[in-house]
C-alpha cells in the first residue's frame, strides 16, 4: 500500500472508499506529516484537530450505515487564511484580523465540505495575499520544500507547501496576480487559475475583487480537474459567478495525443533575459508538447511590458476599498487611539497593518484621488483592455499560450524584501492572465541542474472559458513526463 | 414669460433677488429585504437585530443586487418621466464612518440608471430631475449615550433611490410643492413609504441667490431637514441670509461654497463643512457586481404595473364624478384613499356621497387611540361596507346622525352593519304615538318659539328639532318631527 503523502486525493479517496483506509486514518496521517514537518515549514497560521477527527469520525460512522460517499470522501484539505469557513481563524496573515474566526463559510470550502473533504487547518500568506514569497505574513515565514533558505513563492505560501510536502493532497489558495501559480511553479506542484466568474468568491477575504480568484493546488491534475467539478458554478451569494460551459472531465483514451492544438509562445514571455535554465526547461517542455503532436507557433503580445505597472495601479486601487472595512468597529484588533473616532480609525490600521499592505493602500487612495483619477486609475483600465485584445488576438491563431510561470527558480528569503519592485517582478509572467481574466495552469517542467534542484514551472494560458482546454494540455503533458512525480527531500519521523 | 413674484425683496434695500433652487431627495424604497442581502428591514426594530454578514461588511462577504430594488426603482422613475438606461453600473463611494460597515457606499456614480424627467408645478412650470441613482444606506450611529458612541446597523444596506433636481425652483414654497407631489407620486407607485418621521424621505436643498438679470451666484448646501416645514423654513432663512450678505458689500462676508446644517430650534443655518474639507470619495466601478442590465421587456412589465397618477385622477375626479377641486385633491393625494373612493363610488354609484363620507368620517379616524389606526390603510372597513351604510342613510332606513355611529362601531368591531343595526337600535322611528311624545316633551315652556312659529317664522322649528332628535338618541325620522310639530302647535289654543 502507498503511504498516505504520496497518494493524490483521488487514489486516497478511493482507498478510503473501498474500506482500505479510514478518513479517521487519514486525519491521524495528515496530522502526524504535520507534525512532522510543519515547525521546519511554517505551513499552517493554525490547525483544526478536533473539528477534523470529528467530522472524520461523522465521515467512517455514515459509511459504516451505507450512506453514499462524496467525490472528496475522507481527503484531508488545507485553505488559505483568507478563506472564511466558520468558526476557523481567517486571519489573512495580518495582525489586524489576528484571533478573528469567521461567522459563516465561503461557498467553495462547503461545497468541498458537502463532497466529504475534511478541512485541517488554515495556512501561512502574505498578509491579505500581497507579496510573492511569505515574508510579509505577519506571523510566519513559510520555507520551500526543496531548499529551506529559499521562498516557497506567494502569496498562498503555505497552501503550495502543505500539497508540495505531502501534508494534503489538495489545497485551496486565491490567485490575484500569480499567488497559486507561482509558488505552484516554486514548489514543483500544479496550481490552476480558473476563468474570471467561474468559482464564486463568496467567502474569500478580497483583495482586487476583479482579480481574485479562488484556485486549487494539487500533485496531479486530475485533482484539479475533480476540484474544478466540484467548486465551479453559480452561486446566488456572489453576483459574478456565473455558469460557465461545464468543465467535462478530459477524455481519458486520448490524453496522450495534442494532434490539432496550436500552442502559441509569446516572444516576450521569453525574454533574452531569462535565466538560462528556466528558458532550456521551458523549451523542453515545448518540444515534449510538439512531440505529443501539438504545433508550436511564436506569437506576440506587445502590451506585455505593460502588466505589471497596470496591474500594481489596479489591485492597489482596488485594496485601497476592499481594505478600508479593516477600522477596528466591528471586528479584529482596535487601537483607541486619542479620544476621535478618526483617531481609532488611524491608530488601529497603524498597528494593524504591514509596511507592504500600508505601501498599497496609500498608492491605491493616490491613483483614485481626485486630479489623479484619470491619470493613474482610469489610464491603467485602458491598458488592461489592451493586454486583453493582445490575447484576444493571439487566440484567434492558436489554442492556448505557453511560457515560463515565474522569470526564475524560487530566491533566496530576504533576497528581494526590501526592494518591493524586484519582488513586483515576479509576478510580469503571472499577471497578463489575471488581467484578462483568463484561466491559466502552472504545471511542472523539470529543475534546476545547479544545486539545489529547485523546481521550474510551465505556464498554460487558455481563452476565457477554456478552462478544460488548458487542463486538457495539462494533463496530457503530465502523463508524458515525470517531473510532477518528483517529491522534495524531506526527513519525516517516519524516514528517520 | 417668467413671473416676477418669485423674485424675494430684501427688506434693508428694496433691491430684488432671484434665489435658485434645488433638492436632492432620498427615499428609501420599499422593499422586503436590503438592497444587496435578504435581511428585512423594520424601523424601530432592536438594534443590530436585522443584519448578516453582507450588510455587516465581514470579510469576503459580497452583495447581490435585490431585483424587487431595482422593479421599485423603476417603477418610480416610470411615473416621474425618466428615461431607463438599459446598463447602468454600481460604484463605491469610499469614505471612513462608523456607520459604513465597507469603509465605502454602493452607490451610482456617472452611470445612473436613470436621467430626466420631472414634475409640474401648479403654476405650470416644469421641476427638471437631473438624474435617479440607487444606493445603500448607512446605518446609524448613536452618539448621546455617555462616553461611547454606538453603532446600529440593521438600516445599513436598505435600498434608497436619491432624486436630483435642476435647479429649477424659486422658493420655499415652490420646494414644498414640489416634495409634496414627489411624495405622492413615490407612495402611488408603492415605491416608497415616505415617512419623513421615520427617515424614510430625506432631503437636502442646493440655494444661491442672484440680482434679476445676472449670473448664478455661489450656491450653499443644506442638510438635516426632517419635515417638509423645515425645508421651507431653512430655505427663507438661507435666502435672507444669503442676500444679507451680499448686500453689506463685504467680499469678506460673501457666501462660499459650503455645507450648513439646518438648525429647527433657532431656525437658522450653521456651517459644517467647506470645500476644501469636501470629501474625495474616489469613486470607482464597484467590481462585485456586473452591470445592471433592463431590456424593454422588463420595462413594458414595469409602465404596465403603475398606477394611475395623482395629477390624471384629480383631474377625472372632477369631469367624471363632480366634484370640487378641494374634494379632489383631498381623495387623490393618497393612493390607498384614492383607491378607497373608487371602489365604494363602484359599489353604491353615489361619488359626492362615497366623498362626503370619507371626508367627513374615515379620514377623520386616522390617529385615533380608540379604533387604533394610524394610517388610511389599516382601517378595518371594506369599501363595501361603506356603501352598505350609505345606501342605509339614503334610503331613509336609518338617519345621518345613526350612519355616523354605525359606520364607527363597524371598523371598531368589524361585526356587519345589519346585526349592529338592530343591536344598536338605529333604525329610525316612524312611529307616530312616539314621535308626538318626544314632541310634547319638547314643547314643554317653549311658548316664545310656539308664538313664533304660529306668527308664519316656520325657521324657528329649527329650534325644537334638536331637542326632539336628542330625547330620541338620533333615531326619529326627521320628516316626521317637523310635520308633528307644526302639528302640534296648530293644535294650540
Amino acid at each position: 500500500m502507498r503511504s498516505y503523502a504520496e497518494l493524490d486525493a483521488l487514489a486516497l479517496r478511493e482507498e478510503t472508499v473501498s474500506g482500505r483506509r479510514s478518513a479517521a486514518q487519514n486525519v491521524a496521517e495528515c496530522f502526524a506529516r504535520i507534525e512532522a514537518l510543519d515547525r521546519e515549514l511554517g505551513v499552517f497560521l493554525s490547525t483544526e484537530r478536533a473539528r477534523a477527527e470529528q467530522r472524520a469520525t461523522e465521515l467512517d460512522a455514515g459509511r459504516a450505515h451505507g450512506e453514499s460517499a462524496g467525490a472528496l470522501f475522507g481527503v484531508p484539505i488545507a485553505f488559505k487564511s483568507n478563506f472564511c469557513l466558520e468558526g476557523f481563524e481567517s486571519n489573512c496573515g495580518s495582525k489586524i484580523l489576528a484571533g478573528w474566526r469567521a461567522p459563516y463559510t465561503a461557498t467553495v470550502a462547503q461545497r468541498l465540505v458537502d463532497a466529504g473533504a475534511i478541512p485541517v487547518g488554515m495556512t501561512n500568506m502574505d498578509e491579505f495575499a500581497m507579496g510573492s514569497s511569505s515574508e510579509n505574513s505577519a506571523f510566519q515565514l513559510t520555507r520551500n520544500p526543496w531548499a529551506r533558505e529559499r521562498t516557497p513563492g506567494g502569496s498562498s505560501s503555505g497552501s503550495a507547501v502543505a500539497v508540495a510536502a505531502g501534508m494534503v493532497p489538495l489545497a485551496f489558495g486565491s490567485d490575484t496576480g500569480g499567488s497559486v501559480r507561482q509558488p505552484a511553479a516554486l514548489c514543483g506542484i500544479h496550481g490552476f487559475k480558473p476563468s474570471w466568474g467561474r468559482v464564486s468568491r463568496y467567502g474569500l477575504v478580497a483583495f482586487g475583487s476583479s482579480l481574485d480568484q479562488i484556485s486549487p493546488f494539487a500533485r496531479s491534475v486530475r485533482d484539479l480537474e475533480l476540484a474544478m467539478q466540484l467548486i465551479s458554478g453559480r452561486d446566488e451569494c456572489d453576483a459574478t459567478c456565473m455558469d460557465l460551459d461545464a468543465l467535462q472531465p478530459i477524455v481519458p483514451d486520448d490524453e496522450q495525443s495534442l494532434a490539432g492544438v496550436r500552442i502559441g509562445v509569446p516572444r516576450e514571455y521569453l525574454p533574452a533575459s531569462l535565466p538560462a535554465e528556466v528558458a532550456r526547461e521551458v523549451r523542453a517542455a515545448l518540444a515534449v508538447l510538439q512531440r505529443l503532436g501539438a504545433e508550436i507557433r511564436e506569437v506576440s503580445l506587445p502590451h506585455t511590458e505593460y502588466a505589471i505597472p497596470c496591474y500594481y495601479v489596479v489591485a492597489m486601487a482596488e485594496a485601497s476599498s476592499n481594505l478600508a472595512r479593516y477600522e477596528g468597529v466591528r471586528y479584529g484588533a482596535r487601537v483607541e487611539g486619542s479620544g476621535s473616532l478618526q483617531s481609532m480609525f488611524a491608530a488601529t490600521r497603524g498597528a494593524g497593518f504591514g509596511a507592504e499592505v500600508k505601501r498599497r493602500i496609500l498608492l491605491g487612495t493616490y491613483v483614485l484621488s481626485e486630479g489623479y483619477h484619470d491619470e493613474w486609475y482610469g489610464r491603467a483600465l485602458k491598458v488592461r483592455s489592451l493586454i486583453a485584445r493582445d490575447f484576444e488576438q493571439a487566440f484567434e491563431e492558436v489554442d492556448l499560450v505557453a511560457g515560463p510561470t515565474s522569470p526564475t527558480p524560487a530566491f533566496a528569503l530576504g533576497e528581494r524584501s526590501s526592494d518591493p519592485v524586484a519582488m513586483y517582478l515576479a509576478d510580469a509572467l503571472t499577471v497578463p492572465a489575471n488581467l484578462a481574466g483568463l484561466p491559466a495552469i502552472s504545471t511542472p517542467c523539470g529543475f534546476t541542474s545547479s544545486a539545489p534542484r529547485l523546481p521550474i514551472g510551465l505556464q498554460l494560458i487558455g481563452p476565457m472559458r477554456a478552462d478544460a482546454r488548458v487542463l486538457r494540455v495539462a494533463r496530457a503533458f503530465e502523463a508524458a513526463t515525470e517531473h510532477a512525480q518528483q517529491r522534495p527531500p524531506l526527513a519525516t519521523g517516519a524516514a528517520r | 414669460m417668467k413671473l416676477v413674484d418669485s423674485a424675494y425683496v430684501s427688506q434693508k434695500t428694496g433691491k430684488r433677488w432671484i434665489p435658485v433652487i434645488g433638492l436632492e431627495v432620498h427615499c428609501q424604497l420599499k422593499t422586503r429585504t436590503k438592497l444587496f442581502c435578504s435581511c428585512e428591514y423594520r424601523f424601530g426594530a432592536s438594534p443590530n437585530s436585522l443584519t448578516c454578514p453582507v450588510c455587516t461588511g465581514q470579510p469576503g462577504a459580497l452583495p447581490v443586487l435585490n431585483e424587487e430594488a431595482l422593479v421599485l426603482a423603476v417603477r418610480a422613475a416610470l411615473a416621474l418621466g425618466a428615461q431607463i438606461a438599459s446598463a447602468s453600473r454600481f460604484d463605491r463611494k469610499n469614505y471612513f464612518y462608523c456607520d459604513l460597515p465597507k469603509g465605502y457606499q454602493i452607490s451610482q456614480f456617472d452611470r445612473p440608471y436613470c436621467k430626466g424627467g420631472g414634475i409640474e408645478l401648479s403654476s405650470g412650470r416644469r421641476v427638471r430631475l437631473a438624474r435617479i441613482h440607487m444606493e445603500e444606506d448607512a446605518g446609524k450611529a448613536i452618539h448621546d449615550r455617555g462616553e461611547f458612541t454606538l453603532v446600529d446597523l440593521n438600516r445599513a444596506g436598505v435600498p434608497l433611490i436619491e432624486s436630483v433636481t435642476e435647479a429649477d425652483l424659486e422658493s420655499a414654497a415652490e420646494a414644498q410643492e414640489y416634495l409634496s407631489a414627489l411624495k405622492e407620486i413615490l407612495q402611488y407607485t408603492g415605491a416608497s413609504d415616505c415617512d419623513m418621521e421615520k427617515g424614510s424621505l430625506r432631503c437636502d436643498v442646493n440655494v444661491s441667490v442672484h440680482p434679476p438679470g445676472e449670473r448664478w451666484r455661489t450656491k450653499v448646501e443644506v442638510k438635516n431637514l426632517n419635515s417638509f416645514r423645515y425645508v421651507g423654513a431653512a430655505i427663507e432663512h438661507e435666502i435672507a441670509r444669503q442676500v444679507a450678505a451680499y448686500e453689506s458689500e463685504d467680499p469678506a462676508q460673501y457666501p462660499v461654497q459650503e455645507t450648513r446644517l439646518y438648525d429647527p430650534q433657532r431656525n437658522q443655518t450653521r456651517s459644517m463643512r467647506g470645500k476644501e474639507s469636501a470629501h474625495d470619495y474616489r469613486y470607482m466601478p464597484d467590481p462585485d457586481l456586473p452591470l445592471v442590465q433592463i431590456d424593454a421587456a422588463f420595462l413594458e412589465r414595469q409602465r404596465a404595473h403603475l398606477p394611475e397618477l395623482p395629477a390624471a385622477r384629480r383631474e377625472r375626479y372632477e369631469k367624471q364624478f363632480g366634484l370640487t377641486a378641494l374634494e379632489a385633491g383631498v381623495l387623490a393625494s393618497e393612493r390607498a384613499v384614492a383607491d378607497y373612493f373608487e371602489a365604494v363610488t363602484r359599489a353604491s354609484g353615489r361619488p359626492k356621497e362615497a366623498s362626503n363620507w370619507i371626508q367627513n368620517e374615515l379620514l377623520r379616524w386616522v390617529g385615533d387611540a380608540e379604533l387604533g389606526v394610524t394610517r388610511f390603510d389599516e382601517l378595518q372597513l371594506r369599501p363595501s361596507e361603506l356603501a352598505e351604510v350609505i345606501e342605509l342613510v339614503e334610503k331613509g332606513t336609518i338617519p345621518n346622525q345613526a350612519g355616523r355611529k354605525l359606520l364607527r362601531e363597524m371598523a371598531k368591531s368589524g361585526r356587519p352593519a345589519k346585526l349592529l343595526v338592530k343591536e344598536l337600535g338605529l333604525e329610525q322611528v316612524q312611529d307616530l304615538a312616539q314621535i308626538e311624545e318626544w314632541c310634547r316633551t319638547a314643547l314643554v315652556g317653549k311658548e316664545k318659539i310656539i308664538a313664533d312659529v304660529k306668527a308664519g317664522k316656520d325657521a324657528a322649528l329649527n329650534a325644537l328639532l334638536g331637542p326632539v332628535m336628542k330625547l330620541s338618541g338620533g333615531s326619529a325620522n326627521a320628516a316626521l318631527v317637523r310635520e308633528t310639530l307644526r302639528r302640534l302647535i296648530a293644535q294650540m289654543g
